[in-house]
C-alpha cells in the first residue's frame, strides 16, 4: 500500500515499506557474510586520497593541530552523512536511482545525478590507475628506468630536457605522458597508455563481473593487501635515515594555523571526499545487506578506520620522504663541498660534511671573489622538507626519486605501485557499483539478459568515453575532470540527501527505521547533527568552494621544456570554450535534480487533468 | 754548455703547457680516493709517468701521428686536487698539436686509460672532453610488454572462464524443472507487512514456517 497523496497535488507521495514487496519477484544478491560488506566499504572509502592528499594537507596545515577540525569534522559532518547514506540504502533495499525515487519521486534526479557523477569519476579515477599499472609493469627492472636520463643522439650527454630537470620528472612527463605543452593541442593518443588503459578496465571487468559476487571475493585482497604494504613501509621507513626528521616535521603542531578559515575547509572537504559521500556506492553496497543489520555500528566503524588508515599511511610516506629530504639535502651538500674543491685544489675527499661551514667561513675571508664566483647554493633541510607534493606528483615523482635511493629499489616499487593500484582498484569497485545497481534497478536491461553482459558493455561504454585521458592533454584534462566534476555536484547530492532523508522521508520515521534495524533508536547527537549540523556544514562548503572558484580565473600549470623557467611549470589559464566545459561538469549532473522535479510535477498535472475529466472511480 | 740548452728547454716547456692560457691544452682531474677508497694510490712522478705513456699510445692510434713518444706528452700545474695541465706537441717541440685531434684521440681510447688508473669517466675527467656514454642494455623485448601480456592473459582466462560458468549455470536453470520454482514462490523470502510492522524474512529452505510457533514477541502470524 502507498499512501499517495495525489488529490492534494502533494510532495509526500510517501511509498511505505512497499519497495519489500517487489523484491518478492527477485531475490537480491547479498554479500556472503558480514566482513566481506565491511571489507568493500572499507576498500571503496580507502582509496588514493588517503595516501597523497591527507598527509600533504597535515603538513600544510600546521602537522598535528590539522587532526583537531580534522577529527571535529569526521564527527559532526562524516558520520552523520555516512550513517544517513548506509542506513537508507539497507532500508529500502535499491541502488542510489531506486532509494530516491522511493522516498519521493520528486528526488529522483538525486540518484541520476549521483549515477553520472560516479561515472564521470569512474573515467578518471582508472585513468589514474593505468598511470599506477603502467609504473608497476615498469618497475620489473633494475635499475629502474626513472633512475637515469637517456642519452642525447651523439651518445654524450642526456637529453636535454631530462637534465634541465630530473630523470624522474622526465620519466612522468615525457615517456609516460608525453605531454604537450599547452591543452589545446591535444597530441595523439599514446598506445602504451591505451593498452594499459585496456589492461585496467579489464581487470575492473573480472572484478565487478557477477556484481557483489565477484566484487566480494577480491576484495579480501585489494582491501587487505594496502594495509600489508604501509607496514612493511613503515618498518622499513623507520630504519631509513632521515625518517624521524620527516616524521617531526610532519607532526610538530603549529595551532596558530587553525586561524585560517581555509585549514578548516580543507578538513571538512577531506572528510567528505576521503568518505566517498554521496556516489551512490555506499546506498548500493549497503542494499545487498541483510534489513536488520546494525548500520549504525557499521558506519562509525568504517569511518574511523578510513581516518585511522590516513593517519597509518601519513606515518609510513612522511618517514619515506624525511629519508629524500635528508639524502637531497646531503647531495646538496656534496655538490657544493666538490665546487670548493675543485676551485681551490683541495684534496680529494679532504672535506666532510661537517668540516664545510668551517672552510667555506674560511674561505669567504681569504678570497670572496672567487667563492662568490661559485654560486654555492644555500642547502637547509627544511626547505627539502617543503618540497612535499599531493596527488599524481607524490606517487609519480617524489616517492619514485626516495625508492631509488633505497636498496632493492624494485622490490619497493613494486610493492608500492601494487599497493596503489589495489586501493585505487577497491575503489574504483565502489564506484562501478554506484554505476551497475541503479541500472539493475531501472530495469532498464529485460531480465533475460545475463548480469555479465550488462557489466561488460558498461565497462566497454566506460573504455571508450575514457580514451580522451590517453591522449597527450590527457593529464590536464584529468586535472579538470578531477577538479570540476566532481567535487560541487557530490557537496550538493549529499546536502539533498540530508534534506531529502530528514525532511522528506521524515526524521520520525527514519528513526522508527533505523530503530528497527539496529534494535537501538537514535540518539541526541544523531538528530542534531542529521537535522543541524550536517546541512549546515554542506551549505558552508558549497559557499566557501563556490568563493574560492570565483576568485581567480581557473588556470592550469603545463610542463612546457621552452618555458624559460624551465622546469618550473609555466602558469596557463584555461581557453574560453574549456573554462565552459569546467562550468557545465561543475554543474549538468546537478540539472538532473531541477529536471526530473520538473518532470514529475508536469506528469502528475497532466494525470490530475485526465482523472479530472474521467469520472472518478 | 748543456745548461743554456736545460733553460731553452724548459722555457720551451713551460710556454707550450700553461694552465688555461695554452689553447691546445686540457686539464684533467682525478678523483681517485671517491673512486677506491682505502685501496686509493698516491699520486707520485711514476703515475704521471704512465699517464704520459697512455695520452701517447692514444695518439699513436690516429693516423699520421703513430711517432708520438712519451716525451712529447707534457703536464704541468699538478696541484693536489689531482688535477694538471697537459698538452702534446709535435716531435720537433715547437708547437702544440691541435686540440681536435687530441679530443679524438683520447675519446676513441678512453676505456683504455681509464682501466689504467683503475677509475671511470667520473673519477678521471677531462675538462673538455665529452665521454661517450655506454648506451643502456635494452632488451630486445622491454620487460614492460612482458609482465603486461602475463596479467592481461590471465586476466582474460579468468573472464573466459566466468563467462563460460555463468553460461553454464544459465542454461542448467532453465533446463531444470521449473515446477520446483512455483512451489517456491509461494514460501520465499519475503517481507510482508502485517499491521504496519514489519515481518523478518523467513527461511525458507525446509518449507514453510508457522509463526504462531516462533518464540520471539515480535512475529505475528501472517493472515
Amino acid at each position: 500500500f502507498s499512501l499517495c497523496l495525489v488529490g492534494t497535488g502533494g510532495m509526500a507521495c510517501t511509498m511505505g515499506p512497499e519497495p519489500f514487496a517487489e523484491d518478492s519477484s527477485d531475490e537480491r544478491p547479498k554479500w556472503d557474510n558480514k566482513f566481506q560488506y565491511l571489507l568493500s566499504c572499507i576498500g571503496f572509502a580507502v582509496g588514493l586520497g588517503n595516501i597523497w592528499r591527507f598527509p600533504y594537507l597535515c603538513q600544510t596545515y600546521g602537522g598535528g593541530a590539522f587532526l583537531i577540525p580534522y577529527f571535529i569534522a569526521l564527527v559532526f559532518e562524516g558520520i552523520p552523512l555516512f550513517h544517513i547514506e548506509i542506513a537508507i540504502g539497507q532500508r529500502l533495499r535499491r541502488g542510489s536511482v531506486g532509494v530516491w525515487k522511493a522516498i519521493s519521486p520528486y528526488l529522483g534526479g538525486v540518484g541520476l545525478g549521483c549515477f553520472t557523477v560516479s561515472f564521470l569519476v569512474s573515467l578518471y579515477y582508472n585513468t589514474i590507475l593505468v598511470w599506477v599499472l603502467w609504473y608497476f609493469l615498469n618497475s620489473f627492472q633494475d635499475p629502474l628506468p626513472w633512475s637515469t636520463c637517456p642519452l642525447d643522439l651523439n651518445r654524450t650527454g642526456f637529453v636535454e630536457e631530462c637534465q634541465s630537470s630530473s630523470a624522474v620528472s622526465y620519466f612522468w612527463y615525457r615517456q609516460t605522458l608525453n605531454t604537450t605543452a599547452d591543452i589545446n593541442d591535444s597530441g595523439f593518443v599514446q598506445w602504451r597508455l591505451l593498452l594499459c588503459l585496456a589492461a585496467c578496465w579489464v581487470i575492473v571487468y573480472l572484478c565487478v563481473i557477477r556484481g557483489i559476487e565477484s566484487t566480494g571475493k577480491v576484495v579480501y585482497f585489494t582491501a587487505l593487501f594496502p594495509y600489508l604494504v604501509l607496514t612493511v613501509f613503515l618498518i622499513r621507513g623507520s630504519t631509513l635515515p632521515g625518517a624521524t626528521e620527516g616524521l617531526i616535521y610532519l607532526f610538530t603542531p603549529n595551532i596558530r594555523v587553525l586561524q585560517n578559515p581555509r585549514v578548516w575547509l580543507d578538513a571538512a572537504t577531506q572528510i567528505f571526499f576521503s568518505l566517498s559521500l554521496a556516489f551512490g556506492g555506499h546506498i548500493a553496497f549497503a542494499s545487498y545487506n541483510p534489513p536488520r543489520n546494525d548500520c549504525e555500528k557499521d558506519a562509525v566503524t568504517i569511518a574511523l578506520v578510513n581516518s585511522m588508515t590516513s593517519l597509518y599511511a601519513s606515518i609510513a610516506v612522511f618517514s619515506v620522504v624525511g629519508f629524500k629530504a635528508t639524502n637531497d639535502y646531503g647531495h646538496c651538500q656534496d655538490r657544493n663541498i666538490l665546487s670548493l674543491i675543485n676551485t681551490f685544489d683541495l684534496p680529494d675527499q679532504s672535506v666532510s660534511r661537517d668540516d664545510y661551514p668551517a672552510l667555506l667561513a674560511h674561505l669567504n675571508a681569504t678570497q670572496p671573489a672567487r667563492v662568490a664566483q661559485l654560486h654555492l647554493r644555500s642547502c637547509r633541510l627544511e626547505d627539502f622538507l617543503d618540497k612535499s607534493a599531493s596527488g599524481t606528483g607524490l606517487a609519480f615523482i617524489v616517492f619514485t626519486e626516495a625508492i631509488i635511493h633505497m636498496p632493492g629499489a624494485p622490490v619497493w616499487a613494486v610493492l608500492f605501485f601494487g599497493m596503489l593500484f589495489s586501493l585505487g582498484l577497491s575503489t574504483m569497485l565502489g564506484i562501478m557499483e554506484g554505476i551497475i545497481t541503479p541500472l539493475l534497478d531501472l530495469g532498464v536491461v529485460p531480465r533475460s539478459v545475463p548480469k555479465e553482459a550488462l557489466t561488460g558493455v558498461a565497462c566497454l561504454v566506460c573504455f571508450f568515453s575514457a580514451l580522451c585521458f590517453s591522449l597527450q592533454s590527457g593529464n590536464y584534462w584529468l586535472e579538470i575532470f578531477d577538479n570540476y566534476a566532481a567535487s560541487l555536484n557530490l557537496i550538493i547530492f549529499a546536502f539533498f540527501e540530508v534534506i531529502g532523508v530528514v525532511y522528506v522521508y521524515g526524521m520520525k520515521r527514519f528513526c522508527d527505521d533505523v530503530e528497527w534495524m539496529t534494535g537501538r533508536r537514535p540518539g541526541l547527537y544523531w538528530q542534531v547533527t542529521w537535522k543541524l549540523i550536517g546541512p549546515l556544514m554542506l551549505l558552508f562548503i558549497f559557499v566557501a568552494y563556490i568563493v574560492i572558484l570565483a576568485q581567480k580565473p581557473p588556470s592550469y600549470r603545463a610542463w612546457n621544456p621552452q618555458y624559460e623557467h624551465f622546469p618550473s611549470h609555466q602558469e596557463k589559464l584555461y581557453p574560453g570554450w574549456v573554462q565552459a566545459t569546467c562550468m557545465l561538469l561543475s554543474f549538468l549532473p546537478s540539472l538532473w535534480v531541477p529536471a526530473v522535479a520538473l518532470a514529475q510535477l508536469l506528469t502528475r498535472r497532466r494525470r490530475q487533468k485526465q482523472q479530472g475529466v474521467r469520472p472518478q472511480l | 754548455m748543456l745548461w743554456p740548452l736545460f733553460f731553452l728547454v724548459t722555457a720551451i716547456h713551460a710556454e707550450l703547457c700553461q694552465p688555461a692560457d695554452a689553447e691546445n691544452a686540457f686539464k684533467v682531474r682525478l678523483s681517485i680516493k671517491t673512486a677506491l677508497g682505502d685501496k686509493a694510490y698516491a699520486w707520485d712522478t711514476n703515475e704521471e709517468y704512465l699517464f704520459k705513456a697512455m695520452v701517447a699510445f692514444s695518439m699513436r692510434k690516429v693516423p699520421n701521428r703513430e711517432t708520438t713518444e712519451i716525451s712529447h706528452v707534457l703536464l704541468c700545474n699538478v696541484t693536489q686536487r689531482v688535477s694538471f695541465w697537459f698538452v702534446v706537441t709535435d716531435p720537433s717541440k715547437k708547437y702544440t698539436l691541435p686540440a681536435m685531434e687530441v679530443q679524438s684521440a683520447i675519446r676513441m681510447s678512453r676505456n683504455r686509460i681509464n682501466n689504467a688508473f683503475f677509475l671511470n669517466d667520473q673519477t678521471l675527467e677531462f675538462l673538455k672532453i665529452p665521454s661517450t656514454l655506454a648506451p643502456p642494455s635494452d632488451p630486445a623485448v622491454p620487460i614492460w610488454i612482458i609482465v603486461f601480456g602475463v596479467i592481461f592473459c590471465i586476466v582474460i582466462v579468468a573472464i573466459t572462464v566466468l563467462i563460460l560458468s555463468g553460461i553454464r549455470q544459465h542454461r542448467r536453470n532453465n533446463d531444470g524443472p521449473s515446477e520446483v520454482e512455483d512451489a517456491e514462490d509461494k514460501c520465499e523470502t519475503t517481507i510482508t507487512v502485517e499491521n504496519g510492522i514489519p515481518c523478518d524474512p523467513l527461511d525458507t529452505k525446509d518449507g514453510c514456517l508457522n509463526d504462531a510457533f516462533v518464540t520471539e514477541g515480535e512475529r505475528l502470524t501472517p493472515l
